[in-house]
């Protein structure tokens, strides 16, 4: 370091310059996360959705069980009997569907795998819960999605 | 007998004069600046370091043990949490070395986009380097303005694959997902404002004096070391080997774009240090020319629906940011790898921790630690 910068503090001074100009409020970069909603991307891989479909209000999944297949974790669990009046024949339908929160790693290879968009990974990204059994959602906490807790101002 | 004891082996010719100055103390795990859960057991005469043993698992979750019990296609997400720093390499390292002993090439288009994340995680990787690294010497500064940088790279990372650390991005013969409408513009403006902020971390280190004094000179490993104890990446390059998989045994389409490799000469802290700003400068040239010939194409090469690799073994290396990232993938023509071994670069470069902190004092194993940039998720696996 020669003579001259090492008596003037040029150095110092170089640095300084850096960051008061990142004093001006325009340069701000936090989020005020529970007041400010952060924007989330499309594809983003969040909380999972059983889809139904909007116009009779009946659940898209086939119980083809491929989901549970691909999934690396085996955390879903497809519940489905078959249709007939025996119940051995028949088209199979869905009776219940379970998926463990709280061990998935959100890889989205059971959303690829699903061959009716009904399972998704959605936007919703509040998932946290009281307790180990919240963590685990059937088919009614799938189809509605997550509901976190709202606070009043 | 304590922990410590057992681990700690006395070697009769490091003895010091006067045995009662001789301490033993723990570093880690819980230490802040080990970079994860690292124990250093050192071996002090005063404060100089006349011995270390580390002692490493703690974040051991055995990983290639899960590779026998998943399928190959399964198995992808769980590369993404070695290297968490860096989760888009390793999910490059496994794809290829999949899809070359299946004999299979991704497309063009697949490759190219392939190489653009992967240059870009470079640069979040040593972005979090540098801010942990500075942190640890003593610059508070540049950690909030690399991290603001990076938060760029994984918007980027969230807009194409919906995550944005373990992004699980690529998968065997070639991607799952198109890219979105405006990644090229979003890479292209990342990319020009960056080389300015790259001169902006310079400004606040390369010159400042406490910086220099406490980088320079320290953890000196030579080029003869680093080649004896397999040390790769940014680490082997500091000491003046020029030595990078991506010219050496090139893979992807590395040999479209044009870079240099930077090379330090004395092997200290600085020169790694430096190192690693001029290779975000070339990740960033890499990035552009990537970006600016992206061909069109499928992103998918043809494979089968259940993936079942012929009988063989293959070892494919790829340039990790940290450096050389190997898989060996041992095929027994079923769904399910017979053995997957990994060789993670931060595990080999972390060996050379003993002799790059022998003599230095107990401040400056923060500093060497940070230089070597280690994760611990990629050492214990």
């Amino acid at each position: 370091m020669s003579l001259f910068r090492k008596l003037f503090l040029v150095d110092l001074i170089e640095g300084m310059k850096v960051t008061f100009g990142y004093q001006n409020p325009k340069y701000i970069y936090t989020e005020q996360y529970p007041k400010e909603r952060p924007p989330v991307s499309e594809r983003y891989r969040g909380a999972p959705r059983l889809n139904i479909n909007p116009e009779n209000g009946e659940t898209l999944c086939i119980a083809c069980d491929l989901c549970a297949l691909a999934c690396p974790e085996n955390l879903i669990v497809v519940g489905w009997q078959r249709g007939g009046p025996d119940g051995k024949t028949g088209k199979k339908t869905l009776t219940n569907f379970t998926y463990d929160i709280s061990r998935c790693m959100f890889c989205g290879l059971c959303e690829d795998a699903c061959p009716t968009d009904a399972l998704e990974l959605t936007q919703d990204f509040e998932m946290a819960n009281y307790s180990r059994e919240g963590a685990i959602w059937d088919r009614q906490a799938l189809e509605e999605g997550p509901r976190p807790t709202q606070y009043k101002e | 007998m304590t922990e410590a004891e057992t681990v700690y082996r006395p070697h009769p010719e490091d003895h010091t004069f006067l045995d009662s100055n001789e301490i033993v103390i723990n570093m880690g795990p819980q230490h802040p600046s080990t970079h994860g859960v690292l124990r250093v057991v050192l071996r002090l005469d005063g404060e100089k370091i006349i011995g270390s043993e580390c002692v490493i698992g703690y974040l051991h979750r055995g990983v290639e043990k899960i590779a026998e019990n998943r399928t190959y296609v399964q198995f992808n997400p769980y590369v993404d949490r070695m290297d968490y720093a860096a989760a888009v390499s390793n999910s490059l390292g496994y794809c290829e070395a999949i899809e070359k002993i299946m004999s299979v090439v991704a497309p063009p288009r697949a490759q190219y986009v392939r190489v653009i994340l992967t240059e870009l995680n470079r640069i979040a990787s040593h972005l979090l380097w540098l801010g942990t690294h500075a942190l640890d010497i003593g610059a508070l500064t540049p950690l909030f303005y690399c991290f603001r940088e990076r938060e760029e790279i994984l918007k980027i990372f969230e807009n194409y694959c919906g995550a944005r650390l373990t992004t699980h991005s690529f998968r065997i013969g070639g991607l799952q997902y198109e890219t979105y409408d405006g990644f090229e513009k979003q890479v292209n403006v990342f990319c020009d404002d960056f080389l300015h902020k790259v001169d902006e971390y310079e400004t606040l280190l390369t010159g400042n004096r406490i910086w220099l004094q406490r980088t320079k000179g320290i953890g000196v490993i030579s080029a003869e070391d680093c080649i004896q104890y397999g040390v790769t990446g940014p680490v082997l390059r500091g000491s003046g080997v020029k030595w990078d998989i991506r010219k050496a045994m090139p893979y992807c389409c590395y040999p479209d774009f044009e870079f240099d490799i930077p090379t330090g000469q004395n092997g200290d802290t600085f020169d790694r240090y430096i190192v690693r700003m001029e290779e975000m400068r070339q990740a960033v040239r890499i990035i552009k020319q990537a970006v600016a010939k992206i061909p069109d194409g499928p992103i998918m090469a043809k494979i089968p629906k259940v993936i079942k690799p012929p009988v063989g073994e293959i070892y494919h290396s790829i340039e990790a940011p940290k450096g050389e990232l190997g898989y060996l993938v041992v095929s027994d023509n079923s769904t399910q790898p017979y053995r997957v071994r990994v060789r993670p670069p931060s595990f080999v470069n972390l060996s050379a921790l003993d002799i790059m902190i022998r003599g230095h004092l107990v401040a400056d194993v923060v500093a060497v630690i940070g230089t070597i940039d280690i994760v611990l998720g990629e050492v214990d696996r």
